[in-house]
């Protein structure tokens, strides 16, 4: 094993700390004048592949790619500044939106193309909750996964992985080429100093379009509506716990 | 090329299970008739888990046959468990130690193995950790985009969903052949597992080696009920300040309620409380009877994992938390006071 290798997808999505609002339409979330930021686990992703190097194992080169509107070329940028070496950019239009299926089919010729043999993802991107991509991806390439990572130790072309789930954790142990989707608990990722912010803007970044992909990459769900989640009902406050207790009751959840 | 001769294998044994097997609700449309969902089952050493019969739930809602799937080593046992059932009409099971962990490595090959056999139209699972896991890779092997947590089901086709944190409801149609599914589980409530008789059959096993090795686990052992289909959830979060509080001060007011303990993120990162415990966009999904949180503000990635319980209860110092938005019932207040008066006078009762 000469050097890993590490694609890191990340996405544009908008500001987890904004709440979302439907458009009037009911045909999506308004995203016009809002706030986006780098998918938060896909921070995660670009951060552990930059620990990983910094650990000093051998990672021969750090490339962060996207697929979204010209505007995600600002993510790729922090992905550079947090420590990626390169960027790639698939421009797609609103018109021609991606479902992870087609982010797949896409990643799959990309890994081919750099020759990854570790492609670290979020493990959802909290804009559609799909929590697919990496899963998917594995599956097209007919690698292992480990996804909803806490915890990654390579060793040679040996990856130990600490994964969540439900009721506590797991530890699973697989050979390179390796998809891992990150969790939470896996870091805390860094803030992107400003002279590696400048150092960032000189670092190459391709910019592509679906047409330099071959397949099929249209959409497979089509939206029929968005609408608002029902509002709750305004509560009561009350002075006491008796009052607690009595209006629980009344609620009929005593 | 592959694609293709996949498709029409499948074509072909659809076709062949609509001669070998005459629909008995005659009332049903063509469509209807046609609609065959395997529902996946989960066991863990042995025992069916029963959360994952959503899938049952919402397989029955899609109408057409629901078959149920299970794989593990000694399964025959829970296979025949999951037959009594209502509303599944077959079980199909295989048995072999190397799907115990679940690994979708060689489970998915084993499952589209089994889809492709039984010719079904919908593949349906809980959105759990093993679902989440293991569907995406098993929708990849059949070209199918998967849709995910459904919270509801309007047509064979057509299926509602969160997203953004819940703070969006999708409704889309999938054009792929086969529609592969995880469902919500608080969203479709599991009927009890009583009064019906499946069929029990054996299913193909592929043997597809996993390249994964499973080294090991470290599950929370829990007396309480489990957090995802308790009827009463009480949750703590930052307010609490220490482990210690948390300990002292959330689980003689669980045990008081018999209910399940949750907590934020807050209080999670900063190990008052087990991971497995954390309720919201990246954690849990609730919806008991009873949530009854202190010491959370109600941050809207908390909220996506609770705003479905029935009734909601919140203790916070601060009254402009938004919290108290959303809840039905709130008391301001010190939750180090107020939480142990409450867990007094419940058990008073």
């Amino acid at each position: 094993m000469s050097g890993l290798r590490i694609l890191v997808p990340i996405k544009r999505v908008i500001d987890y700390a904004v709440k979302p609002r439907v458009n009037r339409a009911q045909t999506a979330v308004e995203t016009a004048n809002v706030k986006h930021s780098m998918n938060p686990f896909d921070e995660l992703s670009i951060e552990e592949a930059v620990r990983l190097r910094e650990r000093k194992v051998p990672v021969e080169e750090i490339v962060a790619f996207s697929a979204g509107p010209p505007k995600a070329q600002d993510v790729l940028r922090t992905a550079m500044a947090m420590g990626a070496d390169r960027g790639i950019h698939v421009v797609v239009e609103e018109s021609e939106q991606l479902e992870p299926l087609g982010v797949a089919k896409l990643l799959q010729q990309v890994v081919g193309q750099e020759k990854s043999n570790l492609v670290i993802l979020g493990k959802q991107s909290i804009d559609d909750d799909a929590n697919q991509t990496g899963q998917v991806l594995a599956g097209l390439l007919n690698w292992p996964q480990a996804t909803q990572a806490s915890k990654v130790t390579i060793e040679g072309d040996s990856v130990t992985v600490t994964r969540e789930v439900d009721g506590g954790v797991e530890t699973l142990r697989a050979k390179l080429p390796l998809i891992i989707t990150t969790d939470l608990r896996l870091n805390e990722p860094r803030y992107a100093s400003l002279p590696n912010i400048m150092k960032a803007k000189k670092k190459p970044l391709a910019k592509k379009t679906l047409k330099d992909y071959e397949g099929d990459f249209s959409a497979r769900l089509k939206t029929l509506k968005v609408t608002e989640p029902p509002p709750r009902k305004g509560g009561v406050k009350v002075d006491d716990v008796d009052g607690m207790i009595g209006k629980l009751k009344e609620l009929g959840a005593l | 090329m592959f694609p293709v001769a996949r498709q029409s294998v499948l074509r072909q044994a659809r076709s062949h299970l609509r001669r070998s097997q005459p629909t008995v609700l005659p009332q049903f449309s063509a469509v209807a008739r046609l609609l065959s969902t395997l529902a996946l089952l989960e066991q863990r050493e042995g025992k069916l888990n029963v959360s994952s019969l959503a899938a049952v739930t919402a397989g029955q809602k899609l109408g057409g046959s629901v078959t149920g799937f299970i794989a593990g080593s000694g399964v025959k046992a829970v296979a025949e468990e999951a037959a009594k059932v209502q509303g599944i009409e077959k079980v199909i099971y295989v048995e072999n130690g190397a799907y115990d962990k679940g690994l979708p490595e060689n489970f998915a090959p084993l499952l589209v193995e089994n889809i492709k056999k039984g010719g079904f139209t919908h593949v349906l699972t809980g959105h759990s950790a093993f679902g989440k896991n293991l569907m995406p890779r098993v929708a990849a092997l059949l070209d199918s985009q998967q849709i995910s947590d459904i919270t509801s089901i309007e047509s064979e086709d057509t299926f509602v969903r969160p997203i953004y944190a819940g703070n969006a409801i999708l409704t889309v149609q999938s054009s792929d052949s086969v529609k592969v599914i995880t469902v919500r589980g608080t969203a479709f409530q599991p009927g009890e597992v009583t009064g019906g008789s499946a069929e029990v059959v054996e299913g193909v096993d592929p043997k597809v080696e996993s390249p994964t090795e499973w080294i090991s686990e470290d599950l929370a052992k829990s007396d309480r009920p489990d957090l995802g289909t308790a009827t009463k959830v009480v949750s703590g979060g930052r307010g609490l300040k220490s482990k210690e509080e948390f300990d002292r001060i959330m689980l003689p007011l669980a045990d008081a309620l018999g209910a399940a303990v949750g907590a934020s993120r807050a209080a999670v990162d900063s190990g008052y409380a087990d991971n497995s415990l954390q309720v919201g966009q990246t954690g849990k999904n609730v919806a008991p009877q009873l949530y009854l949180c202190a010491g959370i503000s109600g941050a809207i990635q908390h909220l996506a994992g609770m705003k479905d319980s029935k009734v909601i209860a919140a203790i916070n110092k601060d009254a402009e938390a938004p919290i108290f938005q959303v809840a039905d019932v709130g008391l301001v207040g010190d939750l180090f006071d107020k939480v142990p008066e409450l867990t007094e006078k419940l058990k008073a009762q």
